[in-house]
């Protein structure tokens, strides 16, 4: 049963999976881009970080080296500890300019 | 029957960070990457690694979407943006994330990806050796990332207090 699960699983090859957290990676650097909002922009930051995490997890599965997700592991706690902090500053800014989109925060350009 | 489970879950994945993106209410985006994390926990499965499957429900699921909702809610953020991008931001922006795509692409199409002649070991994304990973390789890491959380809710804490001088 083991043997023919793990049979069963090779049937997909690593570039399909490299593949999608390609795109994946792709379309959080377009919404970091392209939306305003600052909540969709810290979602795309971790959509990023998860795609990356895909891609880790799929190399450590297929090199049979578990280290490789044992990185995975640190990546979610620094993400988990990053949206806290992102969002005590996101409820911070929202107290003193009153909004939360990004060009509320133009004068800090130059 | 691994493939259609796979390109399902791809294609869920993709399609709801793609709605994601194109959402105007924030709330439904929240949502939206919620859908994108549970396909990705279950390509995670598909990988054997169900301590990662598991953790991440939890920490993003659990946590982090429910820290973005709460977040959303108390500060009653959920009117529609005033105003939008101008049309040539938005192009330049689609432009950009095209190209990185494509230079990712072109990278990845030149490399050849090595595969070990028995992948997929079953013991390889268990708790058990996950965890004698984590507290024999990697125990001063496995420790040091306890500091950061500490200071990363002293930081929260610091942050959205109060400041008497200004107000």
């Amino acid at each position: 049963m083991d043997n023919t699960l793990s049979q069963q699983l090779q049937v997909i090859p690593l570039e399909n999976y490299v593949m999608l957290s390609i795109i994946l990676f792709s379309i959080g650097v377009i919404g970091i881009l392209m939306r305003r909002n600052l909540i969709v922009v810290f979602l795309s930051i971790e959509l990023m970080l998860n795609s990356i995490n895909l891609m880790a997890a799929s190399f450590s599965a297929y090199h049979n080296d578990p280290a490789g997700q044992a990185f995975v592991f640190f990546i979610m706690v620094v993400a988990a500890a990053e949206v806290a902090v992102g969002l005590a500053m996101l409820v911070m800014i929202y107290r003193n300019v009153r909004s939360i989109e990004i060009d509320a925060l133009s004068r800090l350009k130059w | 029957m691994t493939q259609v489970f796979f390109y399902g879950l791809s294609a869920l994945a993709i399609a709801s960070s793609l709605m994601m993106l194109f959402q105007r209410n924030a709330m439904y985006s929240v949502l939206y990457l919620l859908v994108c994390f549970f396909s990705v926990a279950g390509l995670y499965i598909m990988l054997n690694a169900q301590f990662l499957a598991v953790v991440h429900i939890i920490v993003y699921a659990g946590a982090i979407m429910v820290l973005f909702l709460y977040v959303l809610m108390f500060l009653n953020l959920n009117t529609p943006a005033a105003f939008s991008k101008s049309n040539m931001l938005r192009m330049a922006a689609m432009l950009t994330g095209g190209s990185i795509f494509l230079l990712l692409f072109s990278a990845f199409y030149r490399t050849q990806l090595i595969v070990m002649p028995d992948p997929m070991n079953e013991n390889v994304g268990s708790v058990q050796t996950l965890g004698k990973v984590l507290f024999n390789d990697y125990l001063i890491p496995f420790e040091l990332t306890s500091v950061l959380f500490l200071s990363a809710m002293v930081g929260v804490v610091i942050i959205n207090k109060k400041d008497k001088v200004n107000g």
